[in-house]
């Protein structure tokens, strides 16, 4: 199957109103195809929390989802500060965001475990200072 | 049964064909086709917007007239609590209640009182499935029908109770038997409603095989005939209520939720919200919360369109109606099987209405096909083809329902080159560079074109007139 629906979406840094505009559009956009809900709500748990990272820790940043009749991939790829120790970010509850955004009822230190908890495959490319780049596929 | 019945209307005479409807839908229900709107059945979920936006009132509720009393025996009014909220200075209910009584209704059951039950229902079920919380409340049709057909995973967070208006009509139909001993089909249960949903939820309920409903009277119907009764009730009217607070309460956004005893609730009023909060709930953006009460109209069942009184003031009256009250006067064990009439006893199935394709494959392709689209139409959501956004009408064109042809801006694009082209033709004639009977003929071609796109866009003016 060649066809593949390419979907690119910008995140806005520093703009928690927007965050979760990509993934509720990716949301809708898989509902249209009758993929089970299950999958659906992998989809945007996963793509909602890595759009909130972006927003938190990033600076925005850019978000492809490729969506075939097999399988949903998002990659998203920011410039950000990187993952300095990827394990421990990937550990429930460790945060490392900052207390204005904890009071705001974000940074609980599940981003990156749920990420993994709702995907299938789970990839993680980072370098300190350049930037990260997430790709995650939830089979259909 | 029709799994798809619907209590609102379009009356095509009225309608002008303009786009109010379909931008202010929130489902996307409404299409403007040859220049009348046309309601899509599977999208609509009777919210009734469109009745209260509509500048012509084209669009309609089907509820039944007073006279369908005068077909049965006995019959019983079941006043909603809204309609407690549509009259100045009331501090007792009991006048409204005898009011009804003079009206011509043979008894009256309240539906705050079997509210009360399911208050009560709903806390023990609460209790008993911590591990699915939230749980959603199911008494506004409307909301019940929007989660079945766009929010499959929030389904079994349905709280799996009957609404108020269902117990209390059991509950009517068994008393009025007993007491009167006449068969079920002499005995007519009345509902007086403020919204349309309601009325759906009596043809065709959810959660239940069939409603003990058999009419739907619309408040607004109801109250000026109420209004010079009520004058007629004296002083000391005999006591007939029989809810309290817990009961009236139900009438306004929140009222449901505060009936739980518990902190951990949202309420959210007005379909707009109403959608993000499932959005959100969906998403599971929410920890910690027990129960979630939604209700289409702003304000609660207050703000339906069948209502007489601003929403926010019927608020306030419900508020001071309640002041001296009882938390709760009706309790389950009060009522003989009360926890088997309360209960759902047939499942919501999701009904994927929003399937661009018969099968996921054609789905796929079509979802696809209406993304290059999208990139094709100028994204102004104009609304002149008469669907409510570009991307909707391109999701009508791959659906079949629409074409290319009904953007404005798409046509307008088409003329253009084709009279560009019609002037390089003209010109090559002139230089008497090409066969002169053969270019005159693509000539003629190109300007047939050129008046037919025309006669289409004038076709698109008439229909609209």
């Amino acid at each position: 199957m060649e066809d593949v629906i390419v979907l690119n979406y910008t995140i806005s840094p520093d703009d928690f109103t927007r965050a979760g505009e990509a993934s509720s559009d990716v949301k809708s956009k898989l509902k249209q195809i009758g993929i089970s809900p299950e999958a659906v709500r992998k989809v945007a748990i996963a793509m909602y929390e890595g759009e909130i990272n972006m927003v938190i820790h990033a600076k925005g940043g850019e978000v492809t989802v490729e969506i075939s009749p097999v399988a949903v991939k998002m990659i998203l790829d920011d410039v950000g500060p990187g993952i300095p120790d990827v394990d421990l970010a990937m550990q429930a509850g460790y945060s490392t965001a900052p207390d204005e955004v904890r009071s705001l009822g974000f940074g609980a230190g599940m981003g990156l475990p749920n990420m993994k908890k709702y995907t299938d495959d789970l990839k993680v490319e980072t370098e300190l200072g350049v930037g990260t780049t997430i790709t995650m596929v939830v089979n259909l | 049964m029709n799994k798809f019945y619907h209590s609102v209307r379009l009356d095509s005479e009225l309608c002008k064909g303009c786009i109010n409807c379909i931008k202010r839908c929130p489902t996307q229900a409404i299409r403007v086709r040859n220049g009348k709107a046309q309601i899509n059945s599977k999208f609509c979920i009777d919210c009734g917007v469109c009745i209260r936006i509509c500048p012509y009132h084209a669009k309609r509720a089907v509820y039944d007239k007073l006279e369908v009393m005068k077909r049965y025996q006995y019959t019983v009014a079941l006043p909603a609590p809204s309609l407690y909220s549509q009259f100045n200075n009331l501090d007792d209910v009991n006048i409204v209640l005898h009011a009804l009584l003079l009206m011509g209704f043979d008894d009256v059951f309240e539906v705050s009182a079997a509210a009360e039950l399911v208050s009560e229902a709903t806390r023990e079920y609460l209790t008993e499935h911590e591990d699915n919380l939230p749980i959603i409340s199911t008494a506004c049709p409307s909301v019940v029908r929007l989660i079945r057909v766009r929010f499959p995973n929030l389904i079994s967070h349905l709280l799996p109770l009957n609404p108020p208006i269902e117990v209390a009509a059991v509950l009517a139909v068994k008393r009025a038997m007993k007491k009167t001993g006449l068969r079920r089909e002499q005995i007519g249960i009345c509902f007086i409603t403020p919204c349309p949903s309601k009325v759906t939820y009596a043809k065709d309920p959810l959660g239940i095989e069939k409603s003990e409903v058999d009419h739907v009277l619309a408040i607004k119907d109801v109250y000026p005939q109420l209004l010079s009764h009520m004058k007629a009730v004296g002083g000391e009217p005999k006591e007939l209520g029989t809810s309290g607070k817990i009961g009236i309460s139900w009438g306004r956004s929140g009222g449901e939720a505060s009936g739980l005893f518990s902190e951990n609730y949202l309420a959210a009023d007005g379909i707009e919200n109403v959608i993000r909060v499932l959005e959100d709930l969906e998403d599971q953006k929410f920890s910690e919360l027990k129960f979630v009460e939604l209700n289409a109209c702003d304000g609660g069942c207050v703000g339906g369109v069948l209502t007489v009184e601003n929403p926010y003031v019927a608020e306030v009256k419900l508020k001071h109606l309640r002041k001296y009250m009882p938390v709760a006067r009706s309790h389950m064990d009060m009522e003989e099987e009360a926890e088997s009439l309360v209960r759902w006893t047939a499942a919501v199935e999701y009904e994927p209405v929003l399937n661009l394709g018969d099968n996921m494959m054609q789905s796929f392709a079509r979802l696809n096909q209406a993304e290059r689209l999208c990139k094709k139409f100028p994204g102004l959501d104009c609304g002149s083809c008469g669907a409510p956004t570009c991307k909707a009408l391109a999701e009508d064109i791959v659906r079949g329902e629409a074409s290319e042809k009904d953007c404005v801006y798409f046509l307008r694009e088409n003329l253009h080159k084709l009279s560009d082209e019609v002037a390089i033709l003209a010109d090559d004639l002139k230089a008497g560079e090409r066969g002169g009977q053969e270019t005159l003929g693509i000539l003629k071609e190109y300007i047939k074109r050129i008046s037919d796109e025309m006669s289409l866009l004038d076709n698109q003016g008439k229909e609209e007139e």
